[in-house]
């Protein structure tokens, strides 16, 4: 086909996204790395160079090793849940049963919802005195503090974080389960593959990318938690439940310490893209395979 | 065949206690907000279905806060939102797809960098540009939702869902249309626009859920309680009635039901399976 547009044609076009990606993406990750080299302790319209010195506070400080840990077993705990129930809930609802869309539309709805309210709704039910409690009494247990207890604090919230990914997950896996070949699972059952063996063999090796996929996606925003967090526990207590980004917007807009949350955010980026890293390679390696 | 029964009721009973799982914080919510001030909202065991049953906490909360303001606040927050990313991403996605120019790779690995950088971590440099561009609302309200809509006026995803969009037009399109006599404008929007309705729709209902719940931009950026979005406004609702869970309730189901009916009317954008592109997003 020939060439119907003229040589700046493509730019006039690329124009507008470059401007907003370019104003509210590109300069602000440069501006980060700065930002984290400067001292604002004593006004945010006043900066000075500050060398290492966001960074030596930030490795001294007890708080966040403490964040670091908290991000850390959010990861841990709510990345495998939320790879492997949606994936199971999946499997389930991918047959030929009836009120296949009623139960979709049910579980899909923690993901709609926003997460303020989702998390409003958490907290009422991890009142002292909610029905949790009524609960965990009833069988004989002593009241738990939910969200005013340090031990439970964080895994309190992981709960929403992972109530309300579970949704959105299983769609994904729905998608990809779509792709595997039905003779595939005749054959199976022509050899009188029972459910877990039959799912072992045929739908985890087959949608492997995609396990991999939820995985980093779900990897990534268990690094960026902040409304659950903010609504619920505002980190507490005694930092229990803080994580990056909670940490980062506290240091910032509460403390007013632009350096030390930009210290913190950079932090914040290499994990990420490392993950995003971890992700091409696993994920590339995967699609060649198959 | 009693086999086959009792496999359908293991999945039948799984389905529904995960369904129930799934919405049992909303109906507690519901429950208490609906329950009389004469009713125990601690009493054990707790009752599912008000005893003394009241739309006051409804009234009470409409009363005193601005709900249709919030909502009007969030329409045209996520109305912009979805608008600007339509366009842009379209206007970005075609050349991407369609023409051959110098710095294509570098733009193509450009955009798809900022899928890697997570908005949490350069949120402090965006706030100090929004600020330096007096895009906030202490200035007045229009510049206060310019600025709470263009940080995320446009997105690596809604470029890629509209280039793969793009890719997927046979070129005989363009040849007859340039054999009618069409420029490249013309095309676009008369020729390959039309053609891609259907991701443009993913697009702006996936872009719409997203501006719509967004919570940590509009909390940094508002200072006006006459500009708090929806999500801002309930977790104000905290503040308000400190411990009044019955407020907090019915104004929490208040402001969730425009997303509900959303939801119900483009279900079957979310739960067809058919839009695995967008949900990769």
């Amino acid at each position: 086909m020939f060439k119907y547009y003229g040589k700046y044609t493509p730019y006039l076009f690329l124009l507008p996204a470059a401007v907003v990606l370019v104003i509210f993406f590109f300069i602000p990750f440069f501006q980060t790395f700065i930002l984290s080299f400067q001292d604002y302790s004593n006004s945010i319209y006043q900066a000075q160079f500050a060398g290492l010195d966001n960074y030596i506070k930030l490795f001294k400080s007890p708080i966040f090793y403490k964040v670091l840990v908290n991000t850390f077993i959010y990861l841990v705990v709510a990345v495998p849940i939320l790879a492997v129930i949606p994936l199971f809930l999946a499997i389930l609802l991918n047959q030929k049963i009836r009120g296949i869309t009623l139960y979709k539309i049910l579980i899909y709805l923690p993901v709609i919802v926003s997460i303020v309210v989702a998390a409003i709704a958490f907290k009422w039910l991890y009142a002292d005195e909610g029905i949790l409690n009524y609960i965990v009494t009833a069988i004989g247990f002593e009241r738990i503090g939910w969200l005013t207890d340090p031990h439970w604090a964080l895994y309190s919230v992981i709960i929403v974080t992972i109530w309300k990914g579970i949704g959105y997950y299983m769609m994904i896996y729905l998608a990809a389960l779509m792709s595997v070949p039905k003779e595939l699972y005749e054959a199976c059952d022509i050899d009188g593959a029972g459910f877990l063996r039959k799912h072992l063999t045929v739908t985890i090796p087959h949608i492997m990318p995609t396990i991999a996929l939820v995985t980093t996606i779900s990897a990534i925003s268990a690094m960026k938690v902040f409304a659950e967090i903010y609504v619920m526990t505002k980190g507490g207590p005694l930092n229990s439940s803080k994580t990056i980004v909670y940490y980062i917007y506290e240091r910032a807009f509460e403390n007013l310490d632009l350096g030390f949350a930009s210290a913190m955010a950079v932090i914040l980026l290499i994990i990420v893209l490392a993950l995003s890293l971890i992700n091409v390679i696993f994920f590339e390696k995967n699609r060649y395979q198959i | 065949m009693i086999k086959k029964l009792t496999e359908k009721i293991t999945i039948h009973s799984v389905l529904i206690f995960v369904s129930l799982l799934s919405i049992f914080p909303f109906i507690w919510l519901i429950s208490t907000s609906l329950k009389g001030n004469s009713e125990n909202i601690f009493a054990y065991p707790p009752t599912i279905i008000p005893t003394d049953f009241t739309w006051a906490n409804y009234a009470g909360v409409w009363q005193k806060v601005d709900f249709i303001g919030y909502f009007i606040n969030s329409m045209i927050v996520a109305g912009g939102t979805v608008i600007l990313n339509l366009i842009l991403s379209a206007m970005a996605g075609y050349p991407l797809a369609r023409m051959e120019f110098k710095g294509k790779k570098i733009t193509f690995f450009a955009i798809l960098a900022t899928i890697m950088i997570p908005f949490q971590a350069i949120m402090l440099p965006v706030y100090l540009i929004t600020l330096k561009l007096h895009l906030v609302d202490s200035v007045n309200n229009f510049m206060g939702f310019i600025g709470l809509i263009m940080p995320f006026a446009v997105s690596a995803f809604g470029i890629f869902l509209m280039r793969q969009a793009f890719l997927g037009i046979p070129k005989e399109m363009e040849e007859a249309a340039i054999v009618d006599g069409c420029n490249v404008f013309q095309i676009f929007t008369k020729v390959l626009i039309p053609m891609v309705k259907p991701s443009l729709a993913v697009l702006a209902i996936f872009t719409f859920i997203g501006s719509w719940g967004e919570f940590l931009w509009p909390s940094i950026v508002l200072t006006k309680e006459t500009m708090y979005t929806l999500p801002v406004g309930v977790n104000n609702l905290q503040g308000m009635f400190s411990s009044n869970w019955r407020f907090i309730a019915a104004g929490s189901i208040l402001a969730t039901i425009p997303i509900i009916i959303f939801f119900l009317c483009m279900q079957k954008y979310f739960i067809s399976g058919e839009n695995e592109g967008a949900i990769k997003g």
